[in-house]
Order: structure tokens, then C-alpha cells, then sequence
């Protein structure tokens, strides 16, 4: 069982050894003949000239990240606590049709989608991102939150609405002190999605508002590089995403089974 | 809780900007691409980027053209490595993701960490993925210099850059295998539900394989979609990228097996082991059945985000390699790098089709239940 989990792990975690094997070294001493082998000094020059190539994209990816998760936390709390607390007739269906967008392929929506973003002059700017981030983060963004506060039992809503408490108010005074396990689910789930995406960071923005993705893509995609570069800019666009992953891996495990619906 | 009351409202009114954010952004964008796939808009180029451009109405002409017309060979190919693709990244997922799942729920040491191990890749991009693959799978390093670390020759596998295809089936004969293929599978259909006694079921199935089949038979050899033959199959190029996704997405695979492992009740398993199951067995009758739902969720989800993939291939093996290209990649590039929006138009919209095959049933199904009882 141990043999197997260890074979297991080294398929998960060689590429990870290689990746900072060659960011370690320096360009002329890589050389695809001895690529597993562990540079002999480490140069850490690479990450500074990658961190120079990417470091305003890893800005802008923050920024839209941060922004977009904030604002499709906010939008799906409410949703989430209108669709599963004030049922009303046809809501079921009505969040069908709405977790449908969780699942099309974005090329089906990308040509209006970047004329609407075009129109509204909103093109290569950062906030024509984030629009988009926010309504398509929409569908998911309600789902976790109509499936946390499902668990949240009826008897304490009814119990504030004979109290006089409404909607807004129960929702400040019932809901939201509960809702932070919810919170950090979405916001660690959004905030992967929005800055792993690279679809929209490659059609809506242009060279000043690009995400770290796309930058990144750039750095590889030429045929002459230096591997150490794309390597440690691997490493830097990854971090973000691996420490929330790391640290909170719990929260990040329950997004992710969520995703599968359950509704 | 009654009728029209201010909260009620209150409900509705904080839903309706979502609501009109997603009628616009999904549906009304998609009426609005399935419109443009159907005009000429972007097929003169000078016509492409003007600030009023011409835009004549060609209804189906340019799925014609992706699905027969000369140019398109491209487009045909990505929807075979597409399907193939699709299929080996979701047998590579569910093997290795029930494999761990099941090693896991026996409690090894250290349990938490070698979660942690299987699914960090779930937290990177497919564009961080893709680069540190792309740098694996070089034609003389990585991969193929690993035999030599334990003294062996390197391989000299075109992990990305091979040009080689296997199951190669000529286009034309397309309607022809899918045809043949419907009609075995509605037999099959047939006697099951004879066997199953179910009457309805086993008419209309075997109406169904018999009609496909004669069809097959006498109609389907004479169909020429292509002027010549051309032949499409799987790119061995494509091993590569499959194994960098499986890499990426099995942990989530064993994080979905796992909850449903530890869903399964423990007395269900003592129930089992009184009863005189040995491990086989207790797997085979008892735990496989209940992981099935388990393992048609995940089909669905890996599914469709194997059939909208791109920019893991984007970063792999670049946007020009039409051995290793798929029609979402296709969709970018035609719509964005050539400016042919109609075109690229149409193969959103055959993506979209083939996405929605797979999970409008699956939505429909999760609904139904809940809404009978609401």
C-alpha cells in the first residue's frame, strides 16, 4: 500500500523538482541531457529577471482577483440566501437555468462577449475582466452559498420573521454572522478561477491589463528561450494559488465538490 | 410563508440583476453567436474589423464548410482528437483517482499529506501546468532522459511533436460508424430491456437499431461528405497533454471518490463482513454500486471540461500545432488571430452542442427530484 502511495506521489511531485531544478540553474547550464540533475549553485537571478518579465502582470492579476472575488462573493451571498430561504415557485428551475453558465464553454458566448465588453469602451481594461469574471462567477458563486445556507435550519428564520424581523434584516442578523465558513469556501474557489483563467485574460485585454497567465504563456510559448525563465515564472504565477491551496486546503476541497453540483 | 409578502419581494429583487446578468451574458450571447455563425461576417477579410461591416445572412454555410468543406480538414481532425481526448483523460482521471481514493480510505500515515500531494496540481492553472509538461516532454530531455537515470537508454518518444496517428478512419465514412455504432448500442439497449421485461423499451430500442442499421447498411457506404478521402485518427501527440491533465485534474477525481467512500456508512460495511464478504467482494457488491452515481458525476464534469480545453494545449504545444489542436483552441485563433468571426462563431456553437449533450441531461436530472416536492 505504502509502494503504491510512494510511486503515486512521484508522479505528482517529479515535475515539481524539475521545475525548480531548472530555475535554479543558470541558462548556459541547462542543457536537456542533464535536466534531473540538481544545479550545483543556485541562481536565484532567475526568479529577479522572471519577477521583472511578469511582475506587472502578477499586479494586474492580483488586482482583478481580489476584486472580482470580493464583488462574486457579495452578488452570490445574497442570491444564495434569496434562492434557498424565499423559495418561490419555479426557483429551482430558475437556478438550473442560471448554473447552466457555470458549464458552457466560453467560445460558445466569446465573440459578443468581447463586442459587448468593446462597446461599453471597457476593452483592455482591467474592469472589462472583471465584469466578466463576476457574471459568469455568478452561477457558482450562488450554488455554494444556496448549499451552505440549505444546512442553515428554517425554524431560525421563522422564528426572526414572528420577531418582526424582513428580509435585509435577517439577513444582517441571522445570515451573515454565519456565513464566514461560507465565504471562505467562494473566495478561495474564485479566487483560483479568476486567476488560473486565461480564455478571457487573452481576448479582452491587451498588453498593459494582461494577467499573469497570459504573460506567462508568452514567456514559453517562444522557441529559443532559456528554460529557467518559464520555469521560475511558473513558480512565481503558482504560489498565490498553491499558499491559499496549502493553507486552506480544507475550504479548497469543499469548493471543489460543490462544482459537482448536488443541487 | 404567503403569497406576495415585501420580503418576498425583497427576494426577487435582489435576484433579478443576476437573473438579467446571466440572460444577457449566457443566453443572450449565445442567441447572439449562433446568430453570427450563421452570416459571412469576418470571411472577407477586409470586410473583418470595418467599422460597419457588410454582414450577409449564409444560414448553415459555414458548418457546411467546417464539417465538408475543403479548408476545414483542420477543424475535422480536432473533433476526432477531441473525442479521443475526452475519452482517455476521463478513463486516466477515474483509474487513478478511484485507485488513490481507495488506498486513502484505509487510513494510511499521514493521510493529509499525501492528499495534500494529490491534489496541489488542482490549484494551478493549465497554463502552469502546460509550461512545466511542455518542459518534461522535450523530444531530448525530461521524460525521455529518464531511463538513463537508472542506467538505461533515453526514449526518443515525440512526446509533443509527433506526427503519428493511430485509428485512422477516413471522414466520409463518419455517418456511416456512428450510425453503425447507434444502432449496436440500441440492441444492446433491446435485450437488456427484454431481458428486463420492460416491453415499451425493447420495441422502440429495436425499432430504433433496426431502422440505423438498415440505414448503415444500404444508405450509409454511398455517403461522400469529401470530394477525396481524408483520414482522421488519434495523434500520438496527444499521449503527452493527456497525461499532463490527468496530472492536473485526478486529484479531483479522488477528492469526489473519497467523500463518497467516507459517505458510505460504516455499519454497511460490518452489514457486509457479518454476511461473509471477503474485501473483493464487499468492493464489488457493495462499495462499487454505491460510488457508481459517484463516478457518472465526475464522467460529466471531466467531460465537459475536457471538451472545452485550450489553454492547456495552448501551452504545451502551442497554438500551430494542428496535430495537437482541439476546436476550442480553433474557436481563439480563428476568431482572434484571423479576424473570421462567423466561422469561429460556428465552432463555439458545435462546442457548445456537444457540451450541452452532456450536461443538460445531468442539470435536468439533479432538478427534477428537488422541484416534484418544492
Amino acid at each position: 500500500m505504502y509502494a503504491l502511495l510512494v510511486i503515486a506521489a512521484l508522479f505528482f511531485l517529479v515535475p515539481i523538482y524539475l521545475v525548480f531544478a531548472t530555475a535554479f540553474k543558470t541558462p548556459d547550464a541547462i542543457n536537456l541531457a542533464t535536466s534531473w540533475h540538481w544545479p550545483t549553485a543556485l541562481n536565484w537571478a532567475s526568479f529577479s529577471d522572471a519577477w521583472a518579465k511578469i511582475g506587472g502582470n502578477l499586479g494586474n492579476s492580483l488586482f482583478l482577483a481580489v476584486t472580482a472575488t470580493i464583488l462574486s462573493a457579495l452578488l452570490g451571498s445574497v442570491n444564495g440566501y434569496a434562492l434557498s430561504k424565499w423559495k418561490f415557485r419555479g426557483a429551482n428551475t430558475l437556478f438550473a437555468l442560471m448554473l447552466f453558465g457555470m458549464f458552457i464553454p466560453y467560445q460558445a458566448v466569446l465573440i459578443p462577449l468581447f463586442q459587448f465588453i468593446k462597446a461599453l469602451g471597457l476593452y483592455g481594461s482591467i474592469w472589462g475582466l472583471i465584469l466578466a469574471h463576476v457574471v459568469y462567477g455568478i452561477p457558482i458563486t450562488t450554488l455554494i452559498f444556496r448549499n451552505f445556507y440549505a444546512d442553515v435550519p428554517d425554524a431560525l428564520i421563522e422564528a426572526a420573521t414572528i420577531d418582526g424581523a424582513g428580509f435585509w434584516s435577517i439577513y444582517q442578523k441571522v445570515i451573515f454572522p454565519i456565513s464566514i465558513p461560507g465565504f471562505v469556501v467562494v473566495i478561495i474557489w474564485q479566487f483560483t478561477q479568476v486567476w488560473n483563467e486565461f480564455l478571457f485574460a487573452a481576448t479582452l485585454t491587451n498588453t498593459s491589463s494582461q494577467p499573469v497567465t497570459y504573460a506567462l504563456s508568452q514567456l514559453s510559448g517562444g522557441q529559443a528561450v532559456s528554460w529557467n525563465l518559464p520555469m521560475a515564472g511558473a513558480i512565481l504565477a503558482a504560489l498565490p494559488t498553491l499558499l491559499v491551496y496549502i493553507l486552506l486546503g480544507r475550504y479548497f476541497v469543499r469548493g471543489l465538490l460543490a462544482g459537482s453540483v448536488k443541487g | 410563508m404567503k403569497g406576495l409578502s415585501k420580503d418576498r419581494l425583497w427576494s426577487i429583487a435582489v435576484l433579478t440583476p443576476s437573473i438579467i446578468l446571466i440572460a444577457v451574458f449566457v443566453y443572450g450571447f449565445i442567441a447572439r453567436s449562433v446568430y453570427v455563425s450563421m452570416t459571412d461576417w469576418g470571411n472577407d477579410p477586409a470586410q473583418a474589423l470595418a467599422e460597419h461591416p457588410i454582414i450577409r445572412w449564409v444560414g448553415l454555410a459555414n458548418y457546411g464548410e467546417l464539417f465538408t468543406g475543403f479548408l476545414q480538414g483542420r477543424f475535422r481532425q480536432e473533433l476526432v482528437s477531441t473525442i479521443f481526448f475526452t475519452v482517455l483523460f476521463i478513463a486516466g482521471c477515474l483509474i487513478l483517482g478511484l485507485g488513490l481514493a481507495l488506498i486513502l480510505d484505509r487510513n494510511p500515515k499521514g493521510e493529509g499529506l499525501w492528499r495534500t500531494i494529490f491534489l496541489f496540481p488542482m490549484s494551478l492553472s493549465f497554463i502552469v501546468t502546460g509550461t512545466i509538461w511542455r518542459w518534461m516532454l522535450q523530444p531530448q530531455g525530461g521524460v525521455n532522459m529518464a531511463p538513463t537515470l537508472v542506467g538505461g537508454q533515453p526514449s526518443t518518444f515525440g512526446w509533443l511533436s509527433s506526427t503519428d496517428a493511430v485509428l485512422k478512419f477516413d471522414w466520409n465514412k463518419l455517418p456511416l460508424l456512428t450510425a453503425s455504432v447507434v444502432g449496436i448500442v440500441l440492441v444492446v439497449v433491446a435485450v437488456r430491456a427484454a431481458q428486463g421485461g420492460d416491453r415499451r423499451r425493447t420495441i422502440v430500442a429495436a425499432v430504433c437499431a433496426a431502422i440505423l442499421l438498415l440505414w448503415a447498411l444500404f444508405v450509409g457506404p454511398n455517403i461522400k461528405m469529401l470530394p477525396a478521402p481524408e483520414f482522421h485518427g488519434f495523434n500520438l501527440a496527444l499521449i503527452g497533454i493527456i497525461i499532463a491533465a490527468v496530472w492536473q485534474m485526478s486529484g479531483y477525481t479522488m477528492a469526489l471518490y473519497l467523500a463518497g467512500l467516507r459517505g458510505i456508512p460504516e455499519e454497511l460495511r460490518e452489514a457486509a463482513k457479518v454476511d461473509g464478504a471477503n474485501d473483493y467482494g464487499m468492493y464489488r457488491h457493495v462499495i462499487f454500486p454505491l460510488l457508481s452515481p459517484i463516478t457518472l458525476s465526475a464522467m460529466i464534469i471531466l467531460g465537459h471540461i475536457s471538451l472545452k480545453i485550450f489553454d492547456l494545449v495552448y501551452a504545451m504545444a502551442g497554438p500551430d500545432n494542428i496535430n495537437t489542436s482541439v476546436p476550442a483552441l480553433n474557436m481563439y485563433l480563428t476568431s482572434f488571430r484571423q479576424n473570421q468571426f462567423s466561422l469561429g462563431a460556428a465552432i463555439g456553437t458545435v462546442l457548445l452542442i456537444l457540451v450541452a449533450f452532456i450536461i443538460v441531461p445531468y442539470l435536468a436530472s439533479q432538478f427534477r427530484t428537488e422541484e416534484g416536492h418544492a
